[in-house]
């Protein structure tokens, strides 16, 4: 039921307090409450951490209780935590969010422009398949076999679309 | 012994001065060279005061004494009275005489040209109190905000062109802003907009090396009126300027600044597009979360 479990050397992700944003290794636990923390590759100094603050992550550093900073960065840069975090969807959802906040109201337009583009492709493919569905189907007058054909190709399509998107958000 | 004394002391007095006076003529007349300049420039040397200081603020002579003893009877100078005569001599004419019609008046009127007044107010209008900083609009300091600058696009928020995207040009003399469409992209002409009604975007144009006529200014926006209703109360408000007419002068000064905003524009791309779009909120978009 729980895969992520507070142990020395799991790396946590701090959601709010002054250091939001930042990862940080779990050095050691102090009372029910809180921890000892570093973050040497983060910019976070040696410090006491309240749990609640603290979202844990999938990874895991290997290093003794109560090491101290300089182990805690071998271990930190061996893992190559900072490149393995910004590769993770979590990461990149976060990074996602602080680009469309940070949109002007020019990139908003463009933002509209490019999915309206988009969504005009998918329909239209859409509707051409629709309509191969349809003609199938009156041809041999079964509906199952105008659902096959209806499904594999519109799994395709919409890989198409998210490129320029991808493109735009970028931007 | 006072009276005699001052005498003897005036014949002393005068005749070292009668000296230095003869003194100073050979002198002028020796160095004949520098002689064109020095006789006008006679250094004049005053004499130290006749009146010698009893205690501070108290002379040893009177008045009169001291006439005396200057000679004042002797020094009567009358050179000012030239520019009393020339003031005098332009005096500005009191009265004016004008032609008058109609027979048996005899042909014309003195009249004076700066008249009594023909009304004096029972009270006297009470002198008002001193005050400071209170500046009439046109000495008022024009701020401009920081994000506006030349070829900002601009979002009107008020105004029959509300909600459309437009090109910021310049500040005006009284502070408003000189913003174009332009006419061609959003059918928003040469237009004055005000600052506080206007969200600046961080979209900019370049308007380097573009030239705004010099002759668009607020006189030129001015809303026209006219009055002079000529006591003719059957139908004043139809003389009126009711509807706004566009003149030739108008289209020739959009023409020009257009189209060297429109070449800036084309460069950008989807620049033109969203210059044509409209601003509007919807759902869940809220004003003070957005970046403009």
């Amino acid at each position: 039921v729980f895969k992520r479990f507070v142990e020395i050397g799991r790396v946590a992700f701090i959601s709010f307090g002054p250091h939001a944003g930042k990862l940080v290794a779990i050095v050691d636990v102090i009372d029910q409450n809180r921890a000892l923390v570093d973050g040497p590759c983060s910019g976070v100094r040696r410090q006491a951490m309240p749990f609640k603050c603290m979202q844990l992550t999938d990874f895991v550093l290997k290093f003794p209780h109560s090491a101290r900073q300089k182990c805690v960065r071998l271990a930190w840069e061996k893992e190559n935590i900072n490149e393995k975090w910004s590769a993770t969807r979590w990461a990149k959802k976060i990074e996602a969010r602080e680009k469309k906040a940070k949109m002007t109201d020019f990139d908003r337009y463009k933002v509209m422009k490019a999915k309206k583009m988009r969504n005009r492709i998918i329909k239209h493919e859409m509707k051409k398949l629709q309509k191969l569905a349809l003609k199938k189907g009156k041809k041999s007058g079964k509906a199952a076999k105008g659902k096959k054909p209806e499904k594999a190709p519109k799994a395709k399509k919409p890989e198409k679309a998210p490129a320029p998107k991808a493109q735009k958000a970028q931007k | 012994m006072a009276g005699e004394k001052a005498p003897e002391k005036k014949a002393a007095e005068k005749k070292p001065a009668k000296k230095k006076a003869g003194e100073k003529k050979p002198a002028e007349q020796k160095p004949s060279q520098k002689a064109a300049g020095d006789k006008k420039k006679r250094v004049k040397k005053y004499h130290a005061s006749r009146n010698p200081v009893l205690a501070r603020g108290i002379g040893r002579y009177s008045r009169s004494a001291m006439y005396a003893r200057k000679a004042l009877y002797k020094r009567k100078y009358t050179a000012p009275e030239t520019k009393i005569e020339k003031k005098k001599k332009e005096m500005p004419r009191a009265t004016i005489i004008k032609p008058v019609g109609g027979d048996k008046n005899g042909g014309s009127r003195v009249v004076k040209i700066r008249k009594m007044p023909r009304y004096y107010p029972t009270e006297d209008v009470p002198r008002k109190l001193l005050s400071h900083g209170k500046k009439p609009f046109c000495e008022h300091k024009r701020r401009l905000r920081a994000s506006i600058t030349p070829g900002t696009v601009l979002i009107l928020l008020t105004g029959r062109h509300r909600g459309k995207r437009v090109v910021f040009l310049k500040q005006l003399d009284t502070g408003l802003l000189l913003v174009t469409g332009p006419l061609a992209v959003n059918r928003v002409p040469l237009r004055r907009a005000h600052q506080k009604f206007v969200i600046a975007t961080s979209t900019k144009v370049d308007l380097t090396g573009v030239k705004i006529p010099k002759h668009l200014t607020d006189s030129y926006f001015k809303k026209k009126r006219l009055r002079k209703p000529k006591h003719q109360e059957g139908e004043i408000f139809d003389t009126e300027k009711e509807k706004y007419e566009l003149t030739e002068q108008r289209k020739a000064d959009q023409k020009t600044v257009d189209t060297q905003i429109l070449a800036r524009i084309k460069k950008v791309p989807q620049l033109r597009g969203y210059l044509r779009s409209t601003f509007s909120l919807s759902n869940g978009v809220y004003p003070h979360k957005l970046v403009f």
